[in-house]
C-alpha cells in the first residue's frame, strides 16, 4: 500500500496514539480541577502549549488549541470581524483558499462584511501589486494561506507581510495547515503575521485537534464561549489526550525537518519528471522554489480525475482529485478555476500529497502504475497533434 | 566556540584581608555545590581567581548557574591553546567574529605568569593587535572602555583566550556572615527575605510552619518550591516544618479574637528562636514590611518581638510592595508565591484583628496557656530536609509529561 493523500490526512503516528492512550488512562482528570488529578491534566495541557510555542517560536500564551484547521480559519475571521467591527468591514483574502477561509468569508457578506478575493496568475499566485490596491481605510484582515491545498503554491506572504507594514491594524491571518513541517517556519514567523492556523491531523497527529498562533497584544473575539477555557477566548472542556498527542506529533515533526523536505522534494522530482514527458500531461504544480516540497497536482487530458483514482486504488495506492473536500461533490478545483484552467482538463486533475515517511522507492513504483494506467486509458485521450 | 575553562573573579571578599583564605574556601565550595550536576568539571580555587576547568561541560549551562553564586565580581568563558601563536591567532579570530560585531572598538590585555614564553606581555599584544589590524580591519583599538576586551594568558601549560566577561551576582559568599534561620511563609515577602539575607553572606535555613488538615500538602509543598528557587544561590538548603496545628486550635479556643493572630504570632517567634539555638544560628530573618498588615506595625511587632531577644532582620521592612513584587519577579518566585493555596497565617486568621495590641494583655491573654507544653509538643514533631535547585514538589509528574511529550 502506497499513500500518497497526506494533504487530505497523515496516518497517526504509533507513538502519536500511545501517548493519546496513556494520557486518556492516567490523566483524565478534569485541567480546571483542583484535586491533585486535574492538577496533573493541567500541567500535561500546560506542558503540551510550551513545548508547542517552544517548536514553533513562540511564546506559550500566544497558543491557543482547537478542534483543527476549520475552526482555526473560523475563529480568527470571525473573531476579527466581531472584534474590529467598529473599526471597519472589508476583509481580504485570495481566490484560491480552502473552503474553512472562502465560505467563512461568504458568510461575514451576508452579514454585512465586504471581502476582497484577490485572483491567481496562471501558475496559482497572487499579485502582491492587487493586495496593496485591495487595502481600505476601513479593512480590518487579510488572510492568505501560505502553501496553496491543491496545487502546493507557496503565496508570497513575506511580500504582503512588507506591505501589511505601513498598515499596522489590519490583522494579517496566514493558514498554515498545509505548511508545517514543509521548512517554513522561518517565513511563516514574520514579525508581522499576527495570526497562523495548523491543523493536527495534517502532521500524524490524531483527528479534531489543531492549534493557533495569535501575536500577543492582538484583539480577536471569542467563537466558543463557556467556562472560560484557553484564557478565556475558547471555552470547552480541553482534550487533553489528543492535545499531549498533538504536542508530540508537533515535536516529532519537526525534529528532522530538512532531512524530510528534501526527502520529499527528490519523490516528487522523480514522480515530477517521469509523467511531464507524457504528451498528454498537463502539470500545475511546478519544480520551482514557489512551490511546495510534498505537493504534485496534474492532469491526464480526456481522463476524469476519478477515474484515474480508481485506478490507482486498484494498484494499492492512494492519491486524491484536487482537495478531499470537494473530490467527493464532484466539483471542479476551486484553484485551478481562479487559474482559468479550461475546466475539460480541470476535472481531469489528480493529487499526489507525500509526507516524510514516503520513498523513492514508492516513487518508482507509482510512475510505473502510472505507465499502466496512461497505456490502459489511452483511448480517451485526444490524439496526439 | 568550545570553551575549556571558566575564570570566576572574587567580589567584595578581596577586602578581607586575614579572614581571605575562609572566605575562597567557602566561596569554593558554594560553586561546587551550585555546579554538583556537572561531574566533569574541575574547580581549582587560587588567590584572586577561581578556575574552572570545564572538561566538555557545557560552558553556557555551567554560566547560567555561576549567575547566581555570591560573591563572584565576574567570570569569563575561556579556550586554552597550545602555546603556538598561529593557533592562538586562530581562535583569537574566531572570539572577536563571534563578540565584536563590525566596526567594534577593542584592546587586547595580556597577563603572562608563564616568564620563559617567548613573547612577554607587551610583545603578544602588540603581536596580536598587527595580526588582528590585518584580519579586522573593521575594528579600531580604543584603550580606554572598548567594546569588546580579548584577554590573554599565558600560563605554564597553555595559552588562554577570553572575550566575554559577565558580571557575577557580587554581595558575599553564603555562609561567611554565619547562619541565620527566615520564617517562610508562601507569600511574596519571606522568599525576597530570603534572597536578601543569603546575599549578604547569611547562611540561610527555612522554618516553615504548616496546620494539616486545615492546611493542604500543596502549601508544604509550595514552600519546599519557594525553597527550592533560593537554593542556587547556596547549593542546598535545609528545611524544617512545624506542625502548628494544635497551638492554633489551642490559642482560637483559648484567646480573645482580637489577640489570636497576635499571640499565634508570638509562638512562631518563641519556635523559631528555639530552632534558631538548636541549630547553631545567630538571627532570625522574616519578610516583615512595615504597616503592611495587622501583624507587622510597629505596635504588633513590639508586641511580638516580646518573646526573643535574639537579633530579627527584616530585610524588606522599608520596601514597598511594589518593589517586593519586583524583586520577587527578578528572583523568579513571584508566580509560586501567588498560588491560591491557604497557609495556616490565612486559616485562622481572625476578621478583625487588633492593629495596636497592647503588651500587657498580650502577655495576660497568654499566660492563661500552657506555653512550654505547647512548644514542647510543637519542637518534636518538627521535621527537616535538605532541599536543592533540582528538586520538584509542585509538578512531582514532570517526567512522566516529558515522556509523554
Amino acid at each position: 500500500m502506497i499513500y500518497f493523500d497526506n494533504s487530505a490526512t497523515t496516518k497517526a503516528l504509533p507513538a502519536v496514539l500511545d501517548t493519546y492512550r496513556k494520557v486518556s488512562e492516567d490523566f483524565f482528570g478534569n485541567p480546571s480541577s483542583l484535586h491533585a488529578l486535574g492538577d496533573h491534566a493541567y500541567q500535561l495541557l500546560e506542558g503540551a502549549r510550551s513545548q508547542i510555542a517552544e517548536l514553533i517560536h513562540a511564546q506559550p500564551s500566544e497558543i491557543y488549541f482547537t478542534s483543527g484547521g476549520s475552526e482555526g480559519d473560523n475563529w480568527i475571521i470571525k473573531g476579527t470581524a466581531i472584534e474590529k467591527r467598529p473599526f471597519g468591514k472589508h476583509l481580504i483574502t485570495t481566490a484560491v483558499e480552502h473552503p474553512a477561509v472562502i465560505n467563512t468569508m461568504k458568510q461575514l457578506e451576508g452579514l454585512g462584511f465586504e471581502v476582497t478575493y484577490l485572483p491567481v496568475d496562471h501558475r496559482g499566485f497572487i499579485n502582491i501589486a492587487d493586495l496593496q490596491a485591495a487595502i481600505r481605510p476601513d479593512t480590518i484582515l487579510v488572510s492568505i494561506m501560505a502553501v496553496n491545498n491543491e496545487i502546493g503554491a507557496m503565496q508570497p506572504i513575506q511580500a504582503a507581510a512588507r506591505v501589511l507594514d505601513d498598515y499596522p491594524t489590519i490583522h494579517f491571518h496566514v493558514d498554515a495547515v498545509q505548511a508545517i513541517g514543509k521548512g517554513l517556519l522561518p517565513a511563516l514567523r514574520d514579525p508581522r503575521i499576527d495570526f497562523i492556523t495548523f491543523s493536527g491531523h495534517k502532521f500524524h497527529g490524531p483527528r479534531g485537534t489543531g492549534f493557533i498562533y495569535a501575536k500577543t497584544g492582538r484583539h480577536f473575539a471569542p467563537l466558543i464561549t463557556g467556562g472560560g477555557q484557553e484564557s478565556n477566548l475558547r471555552s470547552g472542556t480541553e482534550n487533553v489526550p489528543a492535545i499531549a498527542a498533538m504536542a508530540k506529533a508537533l515535536r516529532l515533526l519537526l525534529a528532522n525537518e530538512p532531512a524530510a523536505v528534501a526527502n520529499q522534494q527528490a519523490i516528487r522530482r522523480r514522480i515530477y519528471d517521469h509523467v511531464s514527458k507524457l504528451p498528454n500531461v498537463t502539470m500545475f504544480s511546478q519544480l520551482t522554489p514557489d512551490f511546495a516540497p510534498h505537493i504534485l497536482c496534474f492532469a491526464i487530458a480526456g481522463v476524469r480525475g476519478e477515474t484515474i483514482v480508481h485506478a490507482f486504488e486498484v494498484e494499492q495506492i492512494y492519491i486524491s482529485t484536487t482537495s478531499a473536500c470537494s473530490s467527493k461533490k464532484g466539483t471542479e478545483s476551486s484553484t485551478l478555476a481562479a487559474m482559468h484552467v479550461d475546466s475539460n482538463i480541470a476535472t481531469s486533475a489528480i493529487r499526489v500529497s507525500l509526507d516524510e515517511y514516503n520513498t523513492l522507492a514508492e516513487a518508482d513504483q507509482f510512475n510505473a502504475a502510472f505507465d499502466r494506467i496512461y497505456a490502459k486509458f489511452q483511448k480517451l485521450m485526444p490524439t496526439a497533434s | 566556540m568550545q570553551y575549556s575553562e571558566i575564570m570566576v573573579r572574587y567580589g567584595e571578599l578581596s577586602t578581607k584581608g586575614k579572614n581571605r583564605n575562609a572566605f575562597i574556601g567557602r566561596l569554593t565550595g558554594n560553586v561546587t555545590k551550585a555546579l554538583h550536576e556537572f561531574p566533569q568539571l574541575t574547580i581549582r580555587p587560587k588567590r584572586d581567581r577561581l578556575h574552572i576547568e570545564l572538561n566538555g561541560e557545557d560552558s553556557d549551562a555551567v554560566m547560567a548557574r555561576l549567575r547566581l553564586v555570591f560573591g563572584i565580581q565576574n567570570f569569563s568563558a575561556s579556550v586554552a591553546v597550545p602555546k603556538d601563536m598561529a593557533q592562538v591567532h586562530d581562535v583569537a579570530l574566531q572570539l572577536m567574529n563571534e563578540t565584536a560585531p563590525q566596526g567594534s572598538s577593542y584592546k587586547v590585555a595580556t597577563h603572562r605568569s608563564d616568564h620563559t614564553f617567548e613573547l612577554d606581555t607587551n610583545g603578544m599584544n602588540l603581536n596580536l593587535g598587527d595580526f588582528l589590524t590585518e584580519a579586522r580591519p573593521d575594528l579600531v583599538v580604543k584603550m580606554k572602555h572598548p567594546d569588546v576586551t580579548l584577554r590573554v594568558e599565558v600560563r605554564r601549560e597553555a595559552i588562554y583566550l577570553s572575550t566575554l566577561t559577565e558580571l557575577g551576582a557580587g554581595g558575599l559568599p553564603v555562609g561567611t556572615a554565619g547562619k541565620g534561620v527566615l520564617m517562610l511563609s508562601g507569600g511574596i515577602d519571606s522568599p525576597v527575605a530570603g534572597y536578601y539575607a543569603l546575599k549578604r553572606g547569611v547562611d540561610i535555613e527555612m522554618v516553615h510552619f504548616f496546620s494539616p488538615p486545615y492546611t493542604s500538602q500543596n502549601a508544604l509543598a509550595k514552600a519546599k518550591q519557594l525553597t527550592a528557587k533560593l537554593a542556587p544561590y547556596v547549593g542546598s538548603i535545609h528545611f524544617i516544618e512545624v506542625p502548628f496545628t494544635e497551638i492554633q486550635e489551642t490559642v482560637k479556643a483559648g484567646v480573645p479574637e482580637g489577640y489570636l493572630m497576635t499571640i499565634q504570632r508570638r509562638f512562631m517567634l518563641r519556635l523559631t528562636e528555639a530552632i534558631a539555638k538548636q541549630r547553631g544560628a545567630l538571627a532570625i530573618f522574616n519578610g516583615e514590611s512595615v504597616g503592611q498588615v495587622a501583624s507587622q506595625t510597629l505596635e504588633s511587632m513590639v508586641a511580638i518581638n516580646d518573646v526573643t531577644t535574639m537579633p530579627i532582620i527584616r530585610p524588606v521592612a522599608t520596601m514597598d510592595k511594589n518593589e517586593i513584587i519586583k524583586v520577587a519577579e527578578d528572583i523568579d518566585t513571584f508566580d509560586l508565591s501567588i498560588m491560591p493555596f491557604e497557609d495556616c497565617c490565612t486559616i485562622f486568621a481572625p476578621p478583625r484583628p487588633k492593629t495596636k495590641p497592647n503588651l500587657d494583655k498580650t502577655r495576660y491573654y497568654e499566660s492563661k496557656l500552657d506555653v512550654t507544653g505547647l512548644v514542647e509538643r510543637a519542637l518534636a514533631g518538627i521535621k527537616q530536609s535538605d532541599i536543592r535547585a533540582s528538586d520538584e514538589f509542585m509538578n512531582q509528574e514532570q517526567d512522566l509529561i516529558a515522556e509523554l511529550l
